[in-house]
C-alpha cells in the first residue's frame, strides 16, 4: 500500500450556527478574553473558531468594589460587575484591532431593559466587522424589580424578539444555569427567534473566610467557573440539545480537548472556553488541535460526525 | 512588549526563612525583557487544583536566562511552589504590568516583608545606570531579623545605604520602617515603596505631604494577569478602577485612591 495512504488528512473542522459559519468549533467565552487584543502575543487569533468579547452595555460600567475573585476547588468565583467600556469606546476603540483578528467576532450584549437590548443590537448592527451578537440574559431587569432575564421564560422571549427586530446578525442567547428547568428557558428563547443558543453562562455561588467571618467577595455572591462546573454544564447541554432544534454552543469548564468533545457528543455545535485562558491562555489553540486529533483517531473526516454523537442505551 | 508563556527549568530553589523561598528559574525569553517592578503568572502545579496562576514579582534577572522569584507562603498554591525542585519545570507567563518608572536623582527605595522582593531588580537598575548613586537609601522593614536579613542581602554590595526596622526589634530598628522616611525626605527626588497597604498608604502620604514623587506597587488577587478578567480591581484617585495587571502593579501614588480600603 502506498504509504502516502495512510497519512491522515486534516480533518474538516468547520461548523455553522444557524446563518453564522466557523471554521472550526473553539470559541473564547466572554469576559475571559478581554478584547482579544489582551491574548494577541500568546495566542494566534486567526485559528479560533471565534472570540467573543466582554460584555458591552450602552454606557461604560465601572464594576464592582474588590474583591472581586476568589479561587474554588478546581474552579473560581467572580463578581467583577459587569465592567465595560460602553458601546461607544467599544467602537471606536476596540473594534479596529478586533477587525484584524483574522476570526469570527461576536460581541456580547447586556442591559437593564428590554430596550437597552434592543439599543444596543441597533448600535452595532451597523458596525462593519461584527459577524454575530451573544445576549447575556443573565442580567436583572432594573424595572422588574432585578429579577434577572434569564430566569423568567417570557423576559427572556421578550429580550430575544426586541433584538432580532433589531438586527439582522445572527442572534445567540446565552442562558443562565441558574433556573429550575434549563430546557423551558431554551424553548422561549428559540421559539422567539434565537438563531443559537450558548449554555451555560456562570452559576452562583458564595465563599466566606471563616477567620474573618467575612464574604469573600465584596459582592457576596459571585458566578462560579471553573472546570468545578463542567459537569453541571455538560448535563444542561445535553438536555436542551434533546429538546430544541437550533445549534447549541456548549460553556462550561472546558480546558482540554477531551472536555470540548464531550460537549460535542452531547450535542452542541460549537464550545467556548473561559476560565482556562487564564490559567492557560494556550487552550483554545490546544483544543483545536486536540479535536482533529480525537477525529483522525476515530477515523472521522469531519467534526459534524460527532455532535450529538452519544451514545445511549446498551 | 509582548508577554511568554515559557517553560522554565528550575536551577535552585532554597528557603530563605520559615516561609520566603527564593526560585532560581532558567527562563531566558522573560528574563531578557523584565524590567524592575514587572512580575510573571506562575502555575502552581500541573492540576486543575489549585486552578489558577499565582502572580508573582521578579526578584533578579540576569543576562544568561536565569530569572528569580521570591516566593512567601501563604496558601495551597505558594506551598506547591515552594515544594518544586532543580529539574523540575515551572510555566511562567511573563513578564507582566508596568513596572517602576526610573528616574534620575537621589531616591529612596522602602520595602516591607515580600514586599522587598521586587526592590533588588530596581535597585539593581538604578544602581547600574547610573541613575542613582552612594546616597540611594534602602529602608527595609520586616516582622523579625529571621525574615528581614535574608530578602535585605544584595542591597549593601550594590552601594545603596541600608536601614533596617523589624516589628519585635530583632534587627534594625524596634518598629516601624515609615519612621525612618521623615528625616530622608527633605533629600529626596522620588520614593519607590513596595509591602504591605498600610505601609504603602503611610509612605505615599508622607511623600505628598513633602511634594516627593512617590510610586507604589500594588498586590491584587487576579486570574488572568493580561488584562482580561478585570478581578485585580483597585480603587484610583479618579474614582474609577484600575486593573493592577495591566495599569500596574506599579502606579504613581497619586492615581490611587488611599482612604477606602
Amino acid at each position: 500500500m502506498d504509504n502516502a495512504m495512510t497519512i491522515p488528512s486534516q480533518p474538516d473542522l468547520r461548523v455553522a450556527l444557524g446563518p453564522l459559519a466557523l471554521a472550526n468549533p473553539v470559541m473564547t467565552a466572554s469576559g475571559t478574553f478581554g478584547y482579544a487584543a489582551e491574548f494577541a502575543n500568546l495566542v494566534r487569533l486567526n485559528r479560533l473558531g471565534g472570540v467573543v468579547v466582554k460584555g458591552i452595555s450602552l454606557e461604560p460600567r465601572a464594576g464592582n468594589p474588590p474583591p472581586r475573585i476568589f479561587e474554588t476547588a478546581a474552579g473560581m468565583l467572580n463578581a467583577i460587575g459587569l465592567e465595560n467600556v460602553g458601546v461607544k469606546r467599544f467602537i471606536s476603540d476596540k473594534m479596529p484591532h478586533l477587525r484584524t483578528c483574522g476570526c469570527r467576532i461576536v460581541v456580547n450584549i447586556l442591559g437593564d431593559s428590554i430596550d437597552d437590548y434592543a439599543a444596543l443590537a441597533g448600535h452595532l448592527s451597523a458596525v462593519a466587522g461584527i459577524d454575530a451578537l451573544e445576549v447575556n440574559i443573565s442580567c436583572p431587569n432594573v424595572k422588574k424589580g432585578g429579577v434577572a432575564f434569564g430566569t423568567a421564560p417570557e423576559m427572556a422571549a421578550a429580550v430575544t424578539r426586541a433584538v432580532k427586530q433589531e438586527t439582522d446578525l445572527p442572534v445567540i442567547v446565552k442562558l443562565s444555569p441558574n433556573v429550575t428547568d434549563i430546557v423551558v428557558m431554551a424553548r422561549a428563547v428559540a421559539e422567539s427567534g434565537a438563531d443559537a443558543l450558548s449554555l451555560i453562562n456562570t452559576l452562583i455561588g458564595m465563599g466566606i473566610d471563616a477567620r474573618t467571618r467575612r464574604p469573600r467577595l465584596a459582592n457576596v455572591i459571585g458566578g462560579l467557573s471553573g472546570p468545578a462546573i463542567k459537569p453541571v454544564a455538560l448535563r444542561m447541554v445535553w438536555q436542551v440539545a434533546s429538546a430544541v432544534s437550533i445549534p447549541i454552543i456548549g460553556i462550561g469548564g472546558i480546558g482540554t480537548a477531551e472536555d470540548a468533545i464531550e460537549f460535542l457528543l452531547a450535542g452542541a455545535t460549537a464550545v467556548q472556553v473561559g476560565t482556562a485562558n487564564f490559567y492557560n491562555p494556550g487552550a483554545t489553540e490546544q483544543i483545536i488541535d486536540g479535536i482533529a486529533d480525537y477525529l483522525r483517531q476515530q477515523g472521522e473526516s469531519s467534526v459534524q460526525a460527532i455532535i450529538g454523537g452519544l451514545r445511549l442505551g446498551a | 512588549m509582548p508577554e511568554h508563556q515559557e517553560k522554565s527549568i528550575v536551577l535552585s530553589i532554597e528557603r530563605l526563612s520559615p516561609s520566603v523561598y527564593r526560585l532560581t528559574l532558567h527562563a531566558p525569553l522573560i528574563a531578557g525583557e523584565a524590567r524592575p517592578g514587572q512580575f510573571a503568572m506562575v502555575a502552581c502545579g500541573s492540576t486543575l487544583d489549585p486552578l489558577l496562576r499565582r502572580p508573582i514579582s521578579i526578584h533578579q534577572c540576569s543576562g544568561d536566562g536565569r530569572l528569580q522569584l521570591v516566593v512567601k507562603v501563604v496558601g495551597r498554591g505558594t506551598q506547591l511552589l515552594s515544594e518544586i525542585r532543580a529539574g523540575q519545570t515551572l510555566d511562567l507567563l511573563g513578564p507582566l504590568g508596568r513596572g517602576f518608572r526610573l528616574s534620575p536623582g537621589p531616591v529612596a527605595l522602602i520595602g516591607g516583608g515580600i514586599g522587598i522582593a521586587p526592590l533588588l531588580f530596581l535597585a539593581q537598575s538604578l544602581m547600574q545606570t547610573g541613575q542613582a548613586d552612594a546616597s540611594c537609601r534602602v529602608l527595609l522593614g520586616a516582622q523579625s531579623g529571621e525574615d528581614l536579613a535574608p530578602l535585605a542581602a544584595g542591597f549593601e554590595t550594590l552601594g545603596c545605604h541600608v536601614e533596617l526596622a523589624t516589628d519585635d526589634g530583632s534587627l534594625g530598628r524596634h518598629g516601624l520602617i515609615t519612621d525612618l522616611l521623615p528625616a530622608h525626605l527633605p533629600n529626596l527626588g522620588k520614593v519607590y515603596v513596595c509591602g504591605p497597604h498600610p505601609m504603602m498608604a503611610a509612605v505615599a502620604a508622607l511623600c505628598a505631604s513633602a511634594q516627593v514623587d512617590c510610586e507604589v506597587s500594588l498586590e491584587a488577587h487576579m486570574a488572568c494577569g493580561l488584562g482580561a478578567c478585570l478581578g485585580c480591581a483597585a480603587p484610583g484617585a479618579d474614582g474609577r478602577y484600575k486593573h493592577v495587571c495591566k495599569h500596574g502593579p506599579v502606579f504613581k501614588a497619586e492615581e490611587m485612591a488611599w482612604t477606602t480600603r
